[in-house]
């Protein structure tokens, strides 16, 4: 179990160069594997995530602005609905309205219409109904008077108008008695 | 210098007298010294004699990268399990150390700084390890050679950042003092940053682990020797508890000396890259 060293013992403060070496030489795999291979991969997976959630992040916030913008579109469009809906109802009031006064006035126009010609028809009829009458009344006169004094009286009556003189003279005297 | 010194620890054999114990016969305790890090050669290259150490240093290597290939070499958006905790502890690296201490300067030395802490860490992880049980960084040539890579990057950064006067200024003269202080202060800091600095980096190092070694096996060693009579059985699982203790007390010291190597690098490196005054 005891071993003697052929050699002079070690100091424990002492470095030996072969064990600088093997060291250094592991340290340097470990750096190198590190430096080139895995430190270089691992970053990028890590700026990969954050890519990752930087993304997700940006894309709910575009979803949400998209939601609002369509609310704003839809909100904006109701209004501008309800604003066109007052709109017809309005002109419609106002169309309404005109024509209401259009037809009032109308009928009044067909009625006055209706009552002049009432009233011509009246005067004409009234006319020709006084014409009639008047020459009726002087043949019956004429014919009265005829029979009474003679036959012949008929032509001279009619040439000389004096029924017409007679019967003016009655209606002067009807119109001085009124 | 003592017959004892020259007793050597070896891969195949245990490191100390194992016939001795107390009570029975009159050896005494077979205390770990300066021999317990001493292995004879598995096998010799010429004047190189390939040691127990030198084997762990080169499954340690092959451990951080087999393990790290796993997690990081085909790495996915979505981390699996594997590539979660690599991601975790290629944070505590990137965000804790470099992006802390450095700044966003500090991007292109970050393989530099998650090499040395998972290097360093492995390597004084070691000595918990069943079977392997020696942390290879209480030799200090490991320490020493690391020291000095760290030195050279250190240097180059300083010169290359401020050319010439200015790396000296950066070195020796730290601005904003009263004018006298800098005839005292000069060569204070010359001697601190060129040659104290890689010193202490590789001697905190080594003697931390080498003390933790040293620690583990005064109380391992004493479980064994006091092994054997019913009172001896007594001291011995104390020593044995106190062995568990210390196990799990090494275990922080492990991770906190490879944090702190990173973090003196991380120092050094951000005072080489601030803009001189």
């Amino acid at each position: 179990m005891l071993h003697l060293a052929a050699e002079e013992p070690q100091s424990p403060l002492f470095p030996v160069w072969p064990e600088i070496v093997i060291g250094l030489i592991c340290f340097s795999i470990v750096f190198f594997v590190f430096y080139k291979k895995l430190l270089p991969a691992i970053n990028k997976a890590l700026d990969e995530r954050r890519e990752a959630i930087e993304g997700g992040i940006e894309k709910a916030e575009a979803a949400q602005t998209e939601a609002q913008s369509v609310l704003e579109q839809y909100k904006a469009q109701l209004a501008e609905a309800r604003h066109e809906a007052a709109r017809l109802r309005q002109e419609a009031q106002e169309q309404g309205a005109v024509i209401i006064q259009e037809m009032k006035a109308e009928g009044q126009r067909q009625r006055e219409e209706i009552i002049a010609a009432g009233h011509t028809q009246i005067e004409a009829d009234r006319k020709a109904a006084a014409s009639a009458l008047r020459q009726d009344v002087g043949k019956l006169a004429t014919d009265l008077a005829g029979k009474l004094v003679g036959e012949s009286l008929q032509d001279h009556a009619r040439q000389s108008g004096t029924v017409d003189r007679f019967l003016d003279e009655l209606e002067a005297k009807a119109e001085a008695a009124r | 210098m003592q017959k004892e010194l020259l007793v050597t620890a070896d891969a195949q054999t245990l490191a100390f007298e194992v016939d001795c114990h107390l009570f029975q016969g009159s050896c005494g305790f077979p205390a770990p010294s300066a021999w317990s890090f001493i292995f004879d050669p598995i096998f010799s290259i010429g004047p190189v004699d390939f040691n127990k150490p030198m084997l762990l240093a080169i499954i340690g290597t092959i451990v951080i990268v087999s393990l790290f290939w796993a997690g990081f070499s085909k790495p996915k958006v979505v981390p699996g399990k594997l590539q979660s905790v690599a991601e975790i502890l290629y944070d505590f690296v990137h965000r804790g150390i470099a992006k802390e201490i450095i700044g966003k300067k500090g991007e292109p030395f970050v393989p530099l700084l998650v090499s040395l802490f998972f290097f360093i860490w492995v390597m004084n992880l070691w000595a918990i390890i069943p079977l392997a049980q020696f942390p290879v960084t209480s030799l200090i040539a490991y320490p020493v050679g690391l020291a000095l890579l760290v030195w050279v990057v250190y240097m180059s950064v300083t010169f290359r950042n401020n050319g010439f006067v200015g790396g000296i200024r950066n070195l020796c003269v730290p601005s904003g003092l009263p004018k006298p202080i800098y005839v005292i202060l000069t060569p204070i800091e010359f001697v601190s940053n060129i040659f104290v600095r890689p010193f202490t980096l590789a001697v905190r190092l080594f003697a931390n682990m080498f003390a933790g070694h040293i620690l583990i096996l005064v109380f391992t060693i004493a479980t064994w020797y006091m092994l054997g009579t019913v009172l001896g059985t007594v001291y011995a699982t104390a020593s044995f508890a106190v062995t568990l203790a210390l196990t799990v007390f090494e275990m922080f010291i492990q991770a906190l000396q490879a944090y702190v190597f990173t973090v003196l690098t991380a120092t050094y490196l951000s005072q080489a890259l601030e803009e001189a005054h």
